[in-house]
């Protein structure tokens, strides 16, 4: 068997795709965040808070009110994207005039506040949420014993970030939605309702991080910190993709979560600033992003 | 009497109606308030503060305790900012806690030129009481080398003789790894690789797999806290124990335990110097304490208990807190709490008291919330700890 630069293609064929399982998360985190900075201009700090919040509605659902995985699956996007239209039209609506550091200092505080609130409830530790029933045990792929869940992770990540894709590229709703980010007084001269669509796509969006809560519950520790953790890396994602752009958060979350699994390997001390460096060097060479267009 | 006599008296008496202490003290409990550690340190750690000192009736006794806390957010620039505004602007006299072995190590510094007393009880490396000792710090609770003799040395003897390291990668996950890699090699076991893991981490199936790969029979994971529960979870997940290769928790609290649920955690062998359910004096203690909490308390948490009690006890003795004398006199009276039983403060900074390995009990072994563990031995004070001269600390002749 050949090895590549010291190591065995099964253990680096092993580690692709756990690259690209976290990859999945960072590209559904990106894609709600581009989608957000897109059409709201609104840089959402709280996304990570909500991810979080999407971990703890799941856990709550199964142990207060017994509903499994799979309703939680559906319906904590609704719980927790509701939240969200709630904050954008009590709090973030009011924001729209002003500069986006106002936006970004309010969502950093409301996500403050949720993490508070849920760490003096139930401490920081975790609380254990089992993996369902039918997704439990896993597949021997002869290089990695892949689990079951993990798999399921990344069909049910890429299957949400394409159809965001589709609708938003691909139907009238979309383009409705791309022609208001470009120009919404003269969409709304058309007749079409621009804030309802605007409190609708944030709150889409912040369903889109409920989901990856939900995802992500049975595999890490579900606990108050676990998206302030990863909203940072998701930013970079963001960044490196170019603010705004749907195609690029999903190719970027994907690609830098595959790059973040190499480094695993090579120098595993590095992996957790890999990310920061891409974005330095992108930043420096292309300022709006691998996928961004330029003003 | 003159009039004279009568004013100066009455003076008197409204001087000595008042209050009147003879120390006054100011204890700043440092530690994570909101981390990954706040948990097993925290607010807790507060709670315990102000229980050993009610339960001294410090009050009672003429000295006057006043306690400060904050969140040094386990950075270690944090806190030495926090410790240095603490001693010189807010006269602290004794830090307490501390956990996370970097920040502590820092404390532990700036303590020394202070000339203050810092009483470590949540930090992990035996450093602060080896190469690096000082005469200002006691090192409360557990170390590096009390888990890894403890855990290590029974892996090895039940046939866990090759070792994978799971390193967090800082002065703790260091110093633990080291330890443990000598007791390793001392009983006759090898060391066959290492990764260093960024902390505090979320997903660790990547460094899972390259221990996997590296055949060794045991997994040992040098980390601590939720970087400790999610590779617990992740190596279940990975099918990593099904397939015979077993984990060694170097450092988990009951904590961990609590949020892993049994029913991944059975089976688990692990150090501890403190379990709630060890006796009538551990039980009637944590009962308090979880009355106020809502939790059983961490080890680290009853070693805050347990520090603050000696401290005042012997402030008390002496009828005055200067640094040096304190310390002298905490290391002179013999230690003895409902908490840790007897022991002593060793010359090098060292609390010394039983430790227990333990084994987490299956759900069906469970009689309820935190009915965790089953002992499995005791070693005891005089042998649980580095022994004195092979610390390579510089108080000792």
């Amino acid at each position: 068997m050949f090895e590549l630069i010291g190591i065995p293609p099964q253990a680096l064929f092993g580690q692709l795709l756990l690259g690209l399982i976290n990859g999945s998360f960072y590209a559904m985190l990106s894609l709600g965040l581009a989608i957000i900075f897109g059409l709201l201009n609104i840089i959402n700090f709280t996304h990570g808070a909500q991810y979080m919040l999407g971990a703890f509605v799941a856990w709550m659902l199964l142990n207060y009110l017994g509903i499994s995985y799979w309703w939680a699956l559906f319906l904590v996007p609704v719980i927790v994207g509701a939240t969200g239209i709630v904050i954008e039209r009590l709090l973030i609506s009011r924001l729209y005039h002003l500069d986006h550091l106002y936006g970004l200092l309010l969502t950093f505080g409301i996500a403050l506040i949720m993490q508070g609130v849920l760490r003096n409830n139930y401490g920081i530790s975790g609380l254990p949420y089992s993996i369902p029933p039918q997704l439990a045990g896993g597949q021997n792929l002869g290089f990695m014993f892949l689990p079951n869940y993990r798999g399921w992770v990344v069909v049910a990540s890429l299957f949400v970030c394409l159809g965001t894709w589709f609708v938003i590229e691909k139907t009238r709703l979309g383009a409705y939605l791309r022609a208001a980010t470009e120009n919404p007084t003269l969409v709304g001269a058309f007749g079409i309702n621009v804030p309802l669509m605007i409190t609708l796509t944030y709150g889409f969006g912040v369903a889109l991080a409920g989901f990856a809560g939900v995802l992500a519950a049975p595999i890490y520790s579900v606990n108050p910190n676990m998206g302030a953790e990863l909203i940072i890396v998701v930013f970079a994602v963001v960044v490196i993709g170019g603010m705004g752009s749907i195609l690029g958060a999903i190719l970027t979350g994907f690609g830098l979560g595959l790059v973040e699994g190499l480094t695993r390997v090579f120098y595993p001390e590095g992996s957790a600033v890999v990310i920061f460096v891409i974005m330095a060097i992108v930043l420096m060479i292309k300022p709006a992003g691998l996928f961004g267009r330029t003003a | 009497m003159n009039m004279k006599t009568i004013l100066l008296g009455s003076i008197a008496a409204a001087v000595f109606a008042a209050p009147a202490y003879a120390v006054d003290v100011k204890i700043g409990v440092l530690n994570d308030r909101s981390g990954i550690y706040a948990d097993l340190a925290g607010e807790g750690s507060v709670i315990a503060t102000r229980m050993a000192v009610e339960d001294f009736d410090a009050a009672g006794k003429g000295i006057n305790v006043e306690i400060v806390s904050a969140d040094h957010q386990n950075r270690p620039d944090v806190g030495s900012t926090i410790a240095r505004q603490w001693y010189d602007q807010e006269n602290v006299d004794v830090i307490v806690d501390v956990p996370t072995s970097s920040v502590a190590l820092a404390v532990h510094d700036i303590t020394r030129e202070l000339d203050k007393v810092f009483l470590n009880s949540g930090a992990a490396t035996s450093d602060l009481t080896g190469s690096a000792c000082s005469p200002n710090t006691i090192h409360w609770t557990y170390d590096t080398w009390q888990l890894a003799d403890g855990t290590g040395r029974a892996v090895v003897e039940n046939g866990g003789d090759t070792w994978f390291f799971l390193t967090a990668d800082y002065a703790f996950g260091h110093a633990l790894e080291r330890d443990t890699s000598a007791v390793v090699e001392a009983s006759g076991g090898t060391v066959v690789g290492t990764v260093r893991t960024p902390f505090p981490g979320t997903d660790f199936s990547s460094f899972l797999l390259q221990a996997q790969s590296s055949g060794a029979k045991v997994i040992g994971l040098a980390n601590a806290g939720g970087d400790t529960v999610n590779s617990i979870k992740q190596a279940s997940e990975f099918g990593i124990t099904q397939a015979g290769q077993s984990l060694a928790g170097l450092l988990v609290f009951v904590n961990d335990i609590h949020a892993l649920g049994l029913q991944t955690a059975q089976g688990l062998l692990l150090t501890e110097s403190f379990y709630w359910d060890l006796n009538d004096g551990t039980r009637e203690w944590s009962a308090r304490f979880e009355e106020q909490t809502g939790n059983k308390p961490s080890m680290v948490q009853a070693g805050v208990y347990s520090s603050v009690l000696h401290y005042l006890k012997a402030v008390e003795a002496l009828g005055d807190k200067g640094s040096q004398e304190v310390i002298a006199k905490m290391k002179e009276l013999p230690t003895d709490d409902p908490l840790f039983g007897q022991g002593e403060v060793r010359a090098d900074g060292r609390k010394t008291h039983d430790s227990y390995l333990f084994r987490v009990k299956t759900p069906e072994e469970s009689e309820g919330p935190w009915d965790y563990y089953e002992t499995v031995s005791t070693t005891p004070a005089a042998q649980a700890f580095r022994p004195l001269e092979e610390g390579g600390c510089s108080l000792v002749e």
